[in-house]
């Protein structure tokens, strides 16, 4: 379908308050089911033994003694799984991900797992398969990677229209723009041009992945999992294991967190497979250790930035190029940093290069807004300097440039009506921008964009008997999205946010729906709960003329219940929701709606957020004093939510900023996969997250809605740099801004100066 | 895996001195644990020690204070006395871990764990602490930096358990502090570390002080050259930089992915200042 | 495999039940006494999310031997909350919205009250030191250090008034 154009300016009577949320009293008691809650009478356990090398030729595995081993139940290789993927090489990608097949191609990838009567005698099973590695030169950098003489990760793989005899590592080169860039920069008075580097990051989901699976012998299954789409997974799973979709039951389970990382199978398929050769449920959860070297974590990068600009302030000229690295395995990850590097500015002159790179790391999945971050890490960091050359203030000089209704986006499409220039008045005027700041205190800004998508989705709204609500939806309530659908159908229906039960439902229960990524929980199932109450109330409508007997079009919905309009009817009192539930069995039945769409014009989403930090100039350690976040969400449903999507993405962002990062070793491994040593920021490093909620309607979604859940990770890395830059006079240029990298750049700028002021005493 | 929680500690170094394949002592569990879920190793027994009544005493006898090797660091943090006489022992004890963790870790784990970054283990050497240790042939004690050789391995025989961790008494005029420095505010493994422990003599002059460092040499080490900055002084800014650079001396840290020699070496310098500040305030020096 | 039985309290119930030694207090709580409350996020004590107290004693389940409880008194999420009445944390955690995912909830809780029983009202420093060994990904700590503040001033409240009924009686 086109994008749907139905929005109105009109009066919300639940629409942007705050009610508790439905699993609210699941999840405080412990009652609420995650992937690893659920067990079924003869499970096994289920491990996975994965490569302790980055790159190596998978010679033979002996799983002999481990089969015999009492009580385990099966052992699964690569030859278990055979390829039925008929050439689609993407499927493949995924097969070969889950289990190794000739070559182990990272640090952590499956070569064999095991089922077995418990823990214990699984963990015993792991040791007795022997596997006969010949290791391979390894590449874990993305510049390395590029160069001529890197190690190959992928032999198949060339340059998508490059030259086809030449093995690389590049798999994909993604140009946009328009104008001409030569000729910007030929116009600008000042050019700035710089080069950035950030490492890989995790989601850091705190539940591991987990599943529940069974499959029988009849190629019947069930799957309960951890995922943000039940639904991708039964395709999936059904398409590696030779299975028919329907008969692969997929339950999302409570999710313990996501931001992209459970859009993937990483063990799911190897699950059912370890289930259909016992014939017997197995469960498998990972490890953390298994979660930070096996699932897909976030690129590192390289990026370089130019810009130049003319006396006026105007950016007359932009361009970035833009080094992702994908793991394993080809993705769009370059591709997206060069989508998203500038499309917060009007520009007439821009070009954005990504670069889609393979290391020997874990397939790389999206993150949150995935690859904008480190785009905007560079983008937004060489607008600063710009506009210090220019002589004006980050702000103005980013207001002045910003997009606006009517742009041409760097990445193509024109802008509907936007929300970066209203983030850009609001920081504007913000009393964060005017607070002192002290010694070792620095304040920095940045902007943020994500496109935001809809997608395939579907939903079903049943009334009760007693006039309450059955909504059932397929997009998993990764953050409280029950809460918000509740609150839309409730508003829609005009009935109390209490009468309505939101589930999210299996996949045999309903339809297909997209996975919840792209930030469209709230945004497409929204626009389909919408229909599907418009289409209840239709059936309403008609069941009250029936009972009055008259034309169904003298029928009106109003505040929960049929009015009859006009005066003929003036004598007939109106009938509720819960009057014309309660007559539905004598009425013709069951009354419902429904909604199948693909929910497009997703609109898109800006952010600017405000960073004051103060960092030790003896240790190079920098503490977060003050974080504001300014984000436009076109409408806020439950704000409690939208608020909380603002303040996990910035803290997200800040986490990646200052300290987390993937450590490999000269040897190709992981060496920190742990919480210990991955950092993820904890309750004492921070303070209160401010947010500000704009709303300019998104015109393409009947109630102005527009994703949340993304953007908010986008500006930290930028804003963080920025501050840290201000506060220390020295421009920070690599990601995480861990201690040691702040305080050699402090000491390099030192000894630079006093060269200089040698010099000049000289 | 046989688990044996015993009532004495002469049942437990039998236990320890006669066991077959890999045996462990169980005092807070927060590092075997650990290494026991990631397979680092695979324990054929383990012996709680925790059931063992005079693990659990915190004693004050005429010569100092007397731990036993259960007491968790955050019942350390609550025991006035030694809060008074030894804060920074205290202080360092608490850095470790998380609440959860401070429930659980022990100083004497702490120091058998052998890790050059374990953070009482400054602490105690600056303040001079010595272990008892039970074992077949009885009990001895030792200064607490002769019980980590290397990183994991310590100077113990099989059977040998340290029982407890004795601190002296307290001379008037005295303090200590610790510091160490972590990326986040909490929950990290020390990067390096500084302990100082000094006593003034008159018109606040150093009399005494012994100065160590943690996670910059295979083993926290002790720093002579440190102390000798100190003495004498009245930590006037002079005597400051020597100490600075005495630590500096004295480091022979690793590049791993918790930091680099160079931080490491600068940074055990800074804190090594800022420690020596706070000892000298809480000696009552101005 | 050598069992070792247990005889311990698990929220005020006597329980037995038979672990390999190695087993952790957490496996023990989730596979062994169905109560699956507390989560395994990290199995290294680094997130706190298998919180419980032993003996009032707040610690990481996963890094607490089953063998260990023998005899002891254990209490998890699942014995927080009165019969209905939900503890006053609870229900500020839900007001407050200080939860998206909710995996890191019940270890908060438990966190947050161990805080409580020993400092009734801890200032946000207090509060954000005491919640450092919970990690939470979705929220940024925002929401649940106010919920932990309301739910003491709701248990400061109740103390009053519980207070002046006895002087009352």
């Amino acid at each position: 379908m086109t994008s749907d154009t139905s929005y109105t300016d009109q009066e919300f009577s639940l629409i942007g308050t705050r009610p508790i949320r439905p699993d609210g009293v699941d999840k405080v008691t412990g009652r609420a089911r995650y992937g690893a809650d659920a067990s079924a009478p003869g499970q096994l356990v289920g491990l996975i033994l994965r490569s302790p090398h980055a790159h190596a030729k998978i010679k033979s595995i002996d799983t002999a003694k481990a089969e015999k081993l009492a009580g385990v139940k099966a052992v699964l290789t690569a030859a278990d799984l055979p390829d039925l993927t008929n050439g689609n090489r993407a499927s493949y990608d995924v097969l070969e991900n889950c289990m190794a097949r000739d070559r182990a191609l990272y640090d952590g990838h499956a070569v064999a797992a095991v089922a077995a009567i418990d823990e214990v005698t699984a963990r015993k099973a792991l040791k007795l398969i022997k596997v006969s590695y010949k290791k391979l030169p390894h590449v874990t950098d993305v510049d390395e990677a590029m160069k001529d003489n890197a190690p190959i990760v992928q032999p198949h793989v060339r340059t998508a229209g490059g030259d086809p005899d030449k093995q690389t590592n590049i798999a994909q080169v993604s140009t946009f723009g328009h104008g001409d860039v030569e000729a910007g920069f030929a116009k600008a008075d000042y050019i700035v041009e710089e080069s950035f580097k950030t490492e890989q990051t995790h989601q850091g989901y705190i539940e591991p992945h987990a599943c529940l699976a069974t499959l029988g012998p009849d190629g019947q299954g069930e799957l309960w999992v951890t995922t943000q789409g039940h639904y991708t997974f039964r395709n999936v799973c059904a398409e590696l294991l030779g299975l028919e979709v329907a008969k692969l039951k997929v339950t999302s389970s409570e999710i313990g967190g996501g931001f992209g990382g459970k859009t993937h199978v990483w063990m799911e398929p190897v699950a059912l497979a370890l289930s259909r050769k016992a014939n017997r449920p197995v469960k498998l959860v990972m490890s953390r250790e298994e979660v930070f070297r096996a699932s897909g974590p976030t690129s590192s990068t390289s990026v370089d930035v130019k810009l130049g600009a003319t006396r006026d302030g105007r950016i007359v000229a932009a361009t970035a190029t833009l080094r992702y690295q994908d793991g394993a395995f080809p993705g769009i990850w370059g591709m997206l940093g060069a989508m998203t590097s500038f499309a917060c500015y009007d520009l007439e002159n821009v070009k954005s290069v990504g670069y889609d790179v393979l290391v020997n790391r874990p397939k790389v999945a999206a993150y949150r807004a995935p690859s904008a971050p480190m785009a905007a890490f560079g983008v937004e960091s060489c607008v600063d300097l710009l506009a210090a050359k220019v002589g004006m203030d980050p702000v103005d000089f980013r207001l002045l440039n910003a997009a606006k209704e009517g742009t041409k986006a760097s990445y193509g499409p024109p802008y509907g009506p936007i929300g970066i220039g209203p983030t850009l008045e609001t920081v504007k005027k913000h009393p964060h921008m005017r607070a002192r700041l002290g010694k070792n205190q620095g304040r920095g800004m940045a902007c943020g964009f994500w496109f935001n998508f809809g997608g395939q989705t579907c939903c079903d709204l049943n009334i009760g008997v007693d006039g309450t609500v059955n909504l059932t939806v397929g997009t998993v309530d990764v953050g409280g999205s029950r809460a918000s659908l509740s609150l839309i159908a409730a508003e829609e229906l005009g009935i109390p946010y209490e009468s309505v039960k939101c589930t999210i439902g299996d996949t045999a229960s309903l339809g297909h729906n997209d996975t919840t990524e792209g930030s469209r929980g709230t945004f497409s199932s929204g626009m389909a709960t919408i229909f599907a109450a418009r289409n209840a109330i239709e059936e309403l409508k008609a069941r009250a003329a029936q009972t009055w007997e008259i034309n169904a079009k003298h029928v009106e919905w109003e505040n929960g219940q049929a009015i009859a309009k006009g005066i003929e009817h003036s004598n007939l009192g109106p009938l509720t929701l819960e009057e014309l539930a309660r007559k539905s069995p004598t009425t013709g039945g069951p009354i419902a709606g429904h909604n199948e769409v693909v929910a497009d014009g997703a609109g898109v989403s800006f952010a600017s957020h405000i960073c004051d930090v103060e960092v030790d100039p003896e240790t190079g350690s920098t503490k977060v004093l003050r974080y504001t976040v300014v984000q436009d969400a076109g409408k806020a449903i439950h704000p409690d939510y939208v608020e909380g999507q603002f303040q996990g993405g910035a803290v997200q962002g800040i986490g990646w900023a200052l300290n987390e990062e993937y450590i490999y070793g000269k040897d190709g491994r992981l060496q920190n996969p742990g919480f210990l040593d991955y950092r993820i920021p904890v309750c004492s490093d921070l303070p209160f997250i401010d947010t500000e909620i704009l709303e300019i309607p998104n015109p393409n979604h009947p109630y102005g809605i527009r994703g949340v859940g993304e953007t908010s990770i986008v500006p930290p890395l930028a804003a963080i740099a920025n501050a840290v830059s201000n506060a220390v006079g020295v421009r920070m240029r690599h990601i995480p801004m861990s201690p040691p990298r702040v305080l050699k750049a402090i000491k390099e700028a030192q000894m630079e100066e006093e060269a200089q002021q040698q010099v000049s005493a000289g | 895996m046989n688990y044996e929680a015993p009532a004495t500690m002469k049942e437990a170094s039998k236990l320890m001195a006669k066991a077959k394949g890999e045996a462990y002592l169980l005092a807070g569990g927060t590092d075997l644990l650990v290494r026991m879920k990631s397979g680092m190793v695979e324990p054929d027994l383990v012996v709680d020690i925790k059931r063992i009544p005079a693990t659990q005493e915190i004693k004050k006898t005429s010569n100092g204070y007397v731990i036993g090797a259960g007491v968790a660091c955050a019942t350390l943090g609550r025991h006035k006395g030694l809060l008074k006489d030894w804060p920074g022992v205290v202080e360092a004890a608490n850095l470790i871990g998380s609440d959860q963790i401070q429930g659980r870790c022990t100083m004497v784990g702490n120091l058998c764990n052998a890790s050059p970054a374990a953070d009482s283990v400054p602490a105690m050497v600056a303040a001079r602490a010595k272990a008892v240790i039970v074992g077949p042939k009885g009990r001895r004690t030792l200064p607490v930096e002769k019980v980590v050789t290397g990183p994991g391995s310590t100077s113990l025989k099989k059977g040998e358990i340290v029982e407890a961790i004795k601190l002296p008494k307290r001379e008037s005029r005295s303090g200590d502090a610790y510091l160490r420095f972590v990326p986040r505010t909490e929950m990290d493994i020390a990067v390096c570390s500084a302990g100082v422990n000094l006593t003034l003599g008159p018109k606040g002059v150093i009399k005494q002080a012994r100065v160590s460092l943690g996670a910059v040499a295979p083993t926290v080490v002790l720093v002579p050259a440190a102390a000798r900055a100190l003495t004498g002084s009245k930590l006037d800014d002079k005597a400051l930089d020597k100490l600075a650079a005495a630590c500096e001396a004295a480091c022979s840290p690793i590049d791993d992915k918790r930091g680099t020699v160079e931080f490491r070496t600068e940074v055990a310098g800074v804190l090594a200042r800022r420690a020596a500040k706070i000892a000298y305030e809480r000696a009552g020096g101005k | 495999m050598t069992g070792v039985h247990v005889s311990t309290t698990v929220n005020g119930d006597a329980v037995e039940f038979v672990c390999p030694g190695s087993e952790s207090l957490l496996d023990v709580l989730r596979n062994r006494l169905g109560l699956t409350g507390a989560k395994e996020g990290c199995g290294t004590g680094d997130c706190g999310a298998c919180s419980v107290t032993v003996d009032g004693q707040l610690v990481c389940s996963c890094l607490v031997l089953g063998a260990e409880v023998e005899g002891r008194e254990v209490t998890t999420v699942e014995g927080m909350a009165r019969g209905d009445e939900l503890h006053p944390l609870q229900r500020q955690f839900i007001e407050n919205a200080a939860l998206q995912c909710g995996i890191c909830t019940p270890g908060f809780l438990v966190a947050a009250k161990a805080l409580l029983d020993r400092n009734p009202s801890p200032n946000e420093e207090e509060i954000r030191y005491a919640l450092a060994g919970n990690l939470c990904r979705c929220t940024g700590y925002d929401k649940i250090v106010r919920a932990v503040n309301a739910a003491a001033k709701d248990l400061a409240r109740e103390a009053k008034r519980s207070g002046k009924k006895r002087k009352r009686a």
